[in-house]
């Protein structure tokens, strides 16, 4: 029987592998149903009609049609946390408060940054796009100075809001994956003994190995059935 | 006891917290931070908001700050007050989440960019980027074609009821409209204009404009 969740979109977009990784994390079954970018699938009718933007990714449930990566995962984390458990966002509305506002910080002050880094330095040479060393080294000044910021806090706190490890934390995941393990630019992470802990300590759980894992696997050729 | 406002009362994302605090009935007391001189960069504040940006919260011995991640805080904590502005059910919840998130990721970088641009630059004496406007403007004007389709189906964009997805919108929109002169972007289509003219028509976001 087909499980009931589904996510459309490469593993390897960032945006998708967030989604991935609070599935896998909140232990879910799901199916992964695959976008060709590279052929522009993503704009195609019958995709913008999951996704009007003609964005990755998009999401089904039994009863719910998705499209915004954190938008779907606090509903995964809202939807499916046990009752009484601690789920990814805390237990009450003031730890979630917390919570959200370093959702927001990723997604306000990390996101744009680390995202044009992870384009121009991860992406670009691949596609064999012409690189923009301003673009690169304004968005490097900017991701240095939120860094910083990070690095204070991780100093105070093992994680972003507070002791357990929550959505804010793995919504850094995919970004820092690639900027890490796939540019040169590693050291912004790793020269910060605190930022560095730390992702040594969110990477290395079970759920985001598995992520990078689907990302390294090869998609099936369109000539198997 | 009333929660504190740190930032200024026509800063756009400080006029997000109030606009909601406001639909909920909950009482704040803006503390105004000078941006002009920079007091938000300086020590005593960056122990308040370390990314020196305005607006933060203090409720108590409780601060917040971002403020999308303000108005879900106080949405949930008076959800029993006030404006329902997440939905009943979780699927409600969700949807308003959807929009909410649109808007932080496609639709405020475009409009942040124009009214910097063409609001506080000519201000600040800073020379304005024509292509930046242009490119900035025709994507602002292919989200807001996608909220033409939704907005043709649904009153609002997280569903029949007015909620935190539409909420978000309303003080980026009002320099659009009002002070760029790009109105045209609203109002020459038809189902965002007829949203526009109902959200800003509230007497929350009329009560924002004056203070």
């Amino acid at each position: 029987m087909a499980a009931p969740i589904k996510v459309f979109g490469p593993a390897m977009s960032t945006a998708t592998a967030r989604v991935l990784a609070c599935l896998l994390e909140s232990q879910l079954q799901f199916d992964l149903v695959p976008v060709d970018m590279s052929k522009g699938q993503h704009k195609k009718p019958e995709f913008l009609g999951i996704q009007p933007f003609g964005q990755v990714p998009a999401f089904q449930d039994e009863h719910i049609s998705l499209f915004e990566s954190r938008a779907i995962c606090r509903y995964i984390v809202d939807k499916y946390t046990e009752k009484g458990k601690r789920g990814l966002l805390g237990m009450e509305t003031l730890e979630r408060a917390s919570i959200e506002q370093w959702l927001e910080a990723e997604s306000q002050s990390f996101n744009p940054p680390s995202s044009a880094l992870v384009f121009q330095l991860a992406f670009a040479p691949r596609m064999k796009l012409k690189q923009d060393p301003n673009l690169i080294a304004q968005n490097e000044a900017k991701l240095s100075k939120v860094l910083d910021v990070y690095e204070q806090r991780l100093g105070d706190s093992r994680f972003l809001a507070g002791d357990e490890f929550t959505l804010a934390d793995l919504s850094h995941l995919p970004n820092a994956q690639y900027l890490i393990n796939a540019t040169d630019r590693a050291a912004l992470f790793t020269s910060r003994k605190n930022v560095n802990r730390w992702w040594e300590e969110i990477s290395g759980r079970t759920s985001w190995k598995k992520v990078v894992e689907m990302q390294q696997t090869p998609l099936p050729s369109s000539s198997s059935t | 006891m009333a929660v504190k406002v740190y930032g200024a009362a026509y800063a756009s994302c400080a006029r997000r917290v109030l606009a909601c605090l406001i639909e909920k009935g909950v009482d704040f007391e803006i503390i105004p931070v000078d941006l002009l001189s920079g007091e938000q960069k300086k020590p005593e504040f960056l122990k308040l908001q370390p990314f020196g940006m305005v607006p933060v919260i203090q409720d108590g011995d409780f601060t917040l700050y971002e403020s999308r991640a303000i108005i879900r805080c106080y949405a949930q904590k008076y959800a029993d007050q006030g404006t329902d502005l997440l939905g009943k059910t979780l699927e409600e919840r969700a949807t308003v989440e959807q929009w909410l998130e649109v808007e932080g990721q496609n639709f405020n970088p475009h409009i942040y960019t124009l009214v910097l641009q063409l609001l506080y630059f000519p201000k600040m004496g800073v020379p304005q980027d024509e292509k930046l406007i242009r490119e900035s403007e025709e994507k602002l004007g292919k989200v807001l074609d996608v909220y033409e389709e939704r907005l043709s189906k649904s009153k609002y964009l997280g569903g029949d009821f007015f909620s935190l997805a539409d909420l978000t919108h309303l003080p980026f929109t009002q320099y659009l409209v009002n002070d760029i002169g790009k109105e045209y972007l609203i109002k020459h289509r038809e189902h965002v204009k007829r949203w526009w003219e109902d959200i800003s028509n509230r007497p929350s976001w009329k009560k924002v404009l004056q203070l």
